[in-house]
């Protein structure tokens, strides 16, 4: 036993994480209002809320546990994949879902077999498809602009200033718009310079998932995450991208666009590689990630949601044990591992 | 320049290697009394063959080797046996085990020593005489040398490694002796080199001991020896690990590293070897590093059986937030149960603890299978997996996820974030584990005598029959009409002969020359024994 | 209709043809159940679970006529493990059959002792040594600490002695936490 530690702790590996998703939030309010914020402070008050009143029923130490931050890092993740327009009540409920729901009871911190923050997600995207769509439009874009107080009035009262629609507001997220123009039958080349695309993505969105790889290549170098996860992720997805789109440019889209839209970036670097549910082994790590690219390539192109991060992480923790026992590696000095389950 | 070879993991804690290895070696004076152990060795446990009040010289054997997997244990000074009685030795269990203490008599009187001309002699018999110096891994693990130096069924082990890596913090112990005593190290070599037949030697430094490479280097002018500088990393002073560094091979897992042509030995074993056998000196002293929360960290050379409390009351006045000693390194050692227990050959470092310079880790949290253990495991295993089956006690998915192959190294404790003990999980799971095995032996031992004695009961109750039916269809045949009758009685009147024929059979036979007292004990007790008799046959309900 | 019905029956038959040579291709040899009852069971031979032995207490555990848990040496662990084995659910010891007592063995006390052989003849495991009129002394390696060897001593000279833990047989403890886990 080790009378001596390199000094690191659970609650230096989330704020590290935290101080990631800094740039991409600090772009995402630039570009798209301060509704993000009213989001992230709803999401980590709730989910602060609910991780004490957790550990108080399971009668737990309160402070180590809250002090380790990862009920404020899924809270933040799950915020940063909610739509920050959305009733209040919808990131309320989605915190508490992935805190007492998909946390606590199944375990709590470490023992959680799907990540909190997608199950969260999911069961919103599921439950309340409508309010899950109220995606704000870049500012570039809008008809017209909320303040923060503007905003606060519309999360939390529903109300808009007289004269204001919201659809001046938001927009179709370009995936969607890719989505439902393809299915009317339009090509892509006459789908992508449509206003709400970008250079390679989205307009605005494509900056913060700009700034997701930044602060993904920040976790790389302090050793929170291993290369193998997002590198995987993100391979698988623009390799098949790539094919498809060199068999037919026009129906399948180009596999630059499908790394910088949706959550591609954010999920390669922040949510697949969520230590508790994912893969654990290197080799596990590779096929966990290249999985979940492939599988949110699958929905993004045939399935019935424009983007389908949650669903492949999702599916892919489920498969994770299997995966681990499987891809144990090779022992030093052991010749095969014949002796593998 | 030789192509080294990487490991993987590692970590690198902080070294704490300047504060000791500063000064020379300095001999530890004469201690007020020794207290040796006979346990100091992998393998069974030496038998005293010594007796209290005896006078004994120095060096003097006075623990005998019990069969091949052990080893001698000698008088590390002259002086009179004073006890021969468990006490506290070493062992982080804290249990005592059987020593013999010594009086020191300040004589230091040598017992005969000749040196042993190692190329003419039988090679089995040379690594006897190894195993009567008392020769084992002075490095820590102390398992017995001579098994180590016989290449078994091979003709020879092509590669001999000399570890002089010394990669755990605090210790300096190897650093100090190779920077001072090369020449012996290199004349050692030379001798395993010989028991071995090895075609080369390797030496593997880490490059963080420029004096001790530069010595060694000097030493081996002249030599085949190589000094190979190894990058610093902990724990690349481990054998398998060092074989992988030097050679690219990996010892099998479970095996000996001379199946693959390797075998590694400490430079303090070779170093003491060369003392036994050049000087016919046996495993009497060793360095040691003191440091820690002492004064003046140092490296002695003390006698095996030293307490450790006057071990560190020579590097300065205990301090007052000493909270105990930690034997070995931060990384592998343990807490010493007392410090009255002795210096043994595995005694490489002690380190005063103090809250200061060793922190109470703070309490752990939940796994959150973050693999940064996996990452660090220089045997590539996955802690975390094993963590949650030790944890969970299954014992069996533990095995198969390969818990013997750990080292117990403590890269995976020292990086945690969640702070979870995790060796001692393994070493929980370990012992668990040897001790169902040997329950399972046990049990199987009682099953095979039970079913012999069944068997055994059996045969003879058909021998019986036999020789009755061999009786009764005799010259006599039965009168008809009441056979039944005739031959039960004729089976007791077997019974009694045999019972007669017994009882002569089994007369004691070692009263015969026995003192007169005796025979009067013998009489009375069987005396009592005649009036249990009666007692048991008088019918009485007040028993 | 009838092709539906067809087709069903021939996938039945096919299925079955295929199990059933899975059956005997692919079918492993077991060791039989008496066998692996028997190897959980401690091998005290104390008697305690009521038969003359470690075997027939197995041998009635696979026939069903006896519970899992009245082996008091195999303790909970045992118990345990017989349900695994057997899958069904482990029960409490049944206080019946004793009590689990520590690792003990069996001393005789020499002065005491007249050499009657009695518990010579008791003992499963043939632990003991002497001859008659002879002081008994117990080898302390393969006595299983059953006990059967104290009823049937005339003069009470047989004690048990709990097996004390040395640096050999130490076992490092399962590790405490500053912080409760579940």
């Amino acid at each position: 036993m080790a009378y001596v530690s390199n000094s690191a702790s659970v609650s230096s590996v989330m704020l590290k994480v935290l101080f990631a998703l800094l740039p991409a939030t600090a772009i995402y309010q630039l570009y798209f209002g301060p509704a993000i914020l009213v989001s992230i402070v709803l999401a980590s008050v709730t989910a602060i809320g609910a991780e004490a009143a957790m550990l108080r029923l399971r009668k737990l130490p309160i402070k180590p546990f809250l002090l380790d931050g990862s009920a404020l890092v899924t809270a933040w993740l799950l915020a940063l994949s909610m739509p920050p327009l959305a009733p209040w009540w919808l990131i309320v409920i989605a915190t508490l879902f992935a805190i007492v729901v998909a946390k606590h009871l199944y375990g709590g911190l470490g023992n959680n077999l799907f990540n909190p923050a997608m199950v969260g997600y999911a069961v919103m995207l599921i439950s309340f498809p409508a309010h899950m769509t109220q995606w704000p439009v870049v500012d570039t874009l809008a008809h017209a602009h909320l303040s923060l107080s503007g905003t606060l009035r519309f999360i939390f009262g529903g109300e808009l200033p007289a004269g204001m629609k919201l659809d001046a507001l938001t927009l179709a997220t370009p995936l969607d718009t890719l989505r439902t123009q393809l299915l009317l039958g339009r090509p892509a080349s006459e789908i992508t310079p449509m206003p709400v695309f970008g250079y390679v993505g989205g307009k605005g969105a494509e900056l913060i998932a700009l700034a997701y790889l930044a602060g993904g290549v920040y976790l790389l170098q302090q050793r929170i995450i291993t290369w193998h996860i997002p590198v995987a992720f993100l391979a698988t997805l623009a390799l098949l991208a790539f094919g498809f789109h060199a068999y037919d440019a026009a129906r399948y889209a180009a596999p630059w666009f499908h790394l910088a839209t949706g959550g591609a970036l954010l999920g390669a670097f922040f949510i697949a590689t969520d230590p508790v549910t994912g893969a654990t082994t290197p080799k596990g790590k590779l096929i966990f990630g290249a999985a979940i690219g492939a599988l949110i390539y699958l929905i993004r192109t045939w399935g019935g949601y424009p983007d389908g991060v949650a669903f492949a992480v999702l599916i892919l923790n489920m498969c994770v044990p299997l995966i681990d026992a499987y891809t144990q590696p090779r022992v030093f000095g052991h010749v095969k591992d014949q002796d593998k389950p | 320049m030789r192509k080294l070879f990487d490991f993987h993991g590692g970590v690198h804690p902080a070294q704490h290697k300047a504060e000791s290895a500063t000064l020379p070696i300095a001999t530890a004076p004469l201690p007020t009394r020794l207290i040796v152990p006979m346990h100091q060795h992998i393998g069974n446990r030496a038998k005293p063959i010594v007796s209290v009040g005896e006078r004994v010289l120095k060096g003097q054997m006075i623990g005998q080797a019990d069969g091949y997997i052990s080893c001698a244990v000698h008088a590390p000074t002259s002086g009179t046996v004073s006890a021969i009685e468990m006490a506290t030795v070493p062992h982080p269990s804290g249990l005592p085990d059987l020593c013999i203490r010594i009086e020191p008599d300040g004589e230091e009187q040598w017992v005969e020593r000749t040196p042993l001309d190692y190329t003419t002699m039988n090679p089995s018999e040379l690594r006897n005489r190894l195993r009567d110096l008392g020769l084992a891994g002075m490095g820590g693990a102390v398992f017995p040398s001579h098994a180590k130096l016989n290449p078994g069924r091979r003709a020879n082990v092509p590669t001999l490694i000399l570890n002089g890596a010394e990669c755990e913090p605090w210790i300096t112990c190897d650093d100090l002796l190779m920077r001072e005593r090369a020449d012996q190290i290199v004349a050692g070599g030379k001798i395993m080199q010989h028991m071995l037949g090895a075609s080369e030697v390797l030496i593997g430094i880490e490059d963080n001991k420029p004096e001790a490479i530069q010595a060694m280097r000097a030493a081996c002018a002249g030599t085949d020896f190589e000094v190979i500088v190894a990058p610093t990393k902990y724990p690349s002073g481990g054998a398998k690990q060092l074989t992988k560094i030097l050679t690219g091979k990996e010892p099998p897992a479970g095996g000996r590293s001379t199946e693959i042509g390797v075998q590694v030995f400490n430079v303090a074993t070779v170093y003491t070897l060369a003392r036994a056998v050049l000087h016919g000196e046996p495993v009497i002293s060793r360095v040691i590093t003191v440091t820690g929360n002492v004064e003046r960290p140092h490296n002695f050379e003390a006698l095996i059986g030293t307490p450790v409390r006057e071990l560190v009351a020579l590097a300065g006045t205990p301090r007052a937030d000493t909270q105990g000693y930690i034997m070995g390194g931060p990384m592998m050692g343990f807490n010493l149960p007392s410090d009255q227990a002795p210096l043994i050959k595995a005694t490489n470092c002690l380190i005063a603890t103090s809250p200061k310079l060793f922190p109470a880790p703070p309490p752990a949290l939940p796994c959150i299978r973050c693999t940064l253990c996996a990452q660090a495991c220089p045997v590539d295993l996955q802690p975390q997996e094993l963590y949650w089956f030790s944890r969970a006690k299954e014992f069996g998915k533990a095995q198969e996820y390969d818990l013997f192959d750990c080292i117990e190294c403590g890269c995976c404790d020292y990086v945690c974030p969640s702070n979870i003990p995790l060796v001692q999980y393994y070493r929980f799971a370990k012992s668990e584990i040897w001790a169902r095995e040997r329950e399972k032996d046990k049990a199987d031992v009682a099953r095979d005598r039970h079913e012999f004695r069944d068997y055994r009961i059996e045969r003879e109750k058909k021998e019986r029959a036999d020789k009755l039916a061999a009786k009764t269809q005799g010259p006599k045949t039965p009168a008809p009409g009441q056979p039944a009758a005739d031959s039960k009685q004729a089976a007791i009147q077997a019974a009694i002969d045999r019972a007669k024929l017994k009882r002569a059979g089994v007369e004691p036979k070692n009263v015969a020359d026995l003192p007169p007292e005796k025979l009067q004990e013998i009489r009375e007790i069987e005396a009592r024994r005649a009036q249990l008799k009666q007692a048991m046959e008088k019918p009485s309900d007040t028993l | 209709m009838l092709t539906a019905l067809l087709a069903m029956a021939g996938l039945t038959l096919f299925l079955g043809l295929v199990l059933g040579f899975a059956a005997i291709k692919f079918k492993v040899e077991e060791s039989p159940l008496v066998q692996k009852i028997d190897a959980i069971l401690p091998q005290t031979q104390c008697g305690q679970c009521g038969f003359p032995g470690c075997k027939p207490y197995a041998t009635a555990i696979a026939a069903g006529e006896a519970d899992i848990n009245q082996c008091p040496p195999g303790g909970e662990e045992g118990i345990q493990r017989l349900s695994e084995l057997l899958g069904v659910e482990p029960k409490p010891l049944n206080a019946e059959h004793g009590v689990t007592k520590p690792k003990s063995v069996a001393v005789i006390d020499e002065n005491i002792c007249i050499g009657c052989t009695l518990c010579i003849q008791a003992c499963p495991v043939d632990a003991i040594l002497g001859a008659a009129k002879h002081m008994h002394t117990v080898i302390e390696a393969e006595c299983t600490g059953c006990e059967l060897c104290i009823p049937p001593c005339p003069v009470d000279c047989i004690s048990m002695k709990p097996l004390q833990e040395d640096i050999t047989t130490w076992k490092w403890k399962y590790p405490m936490y500053a912080i409760k886990h579940f």
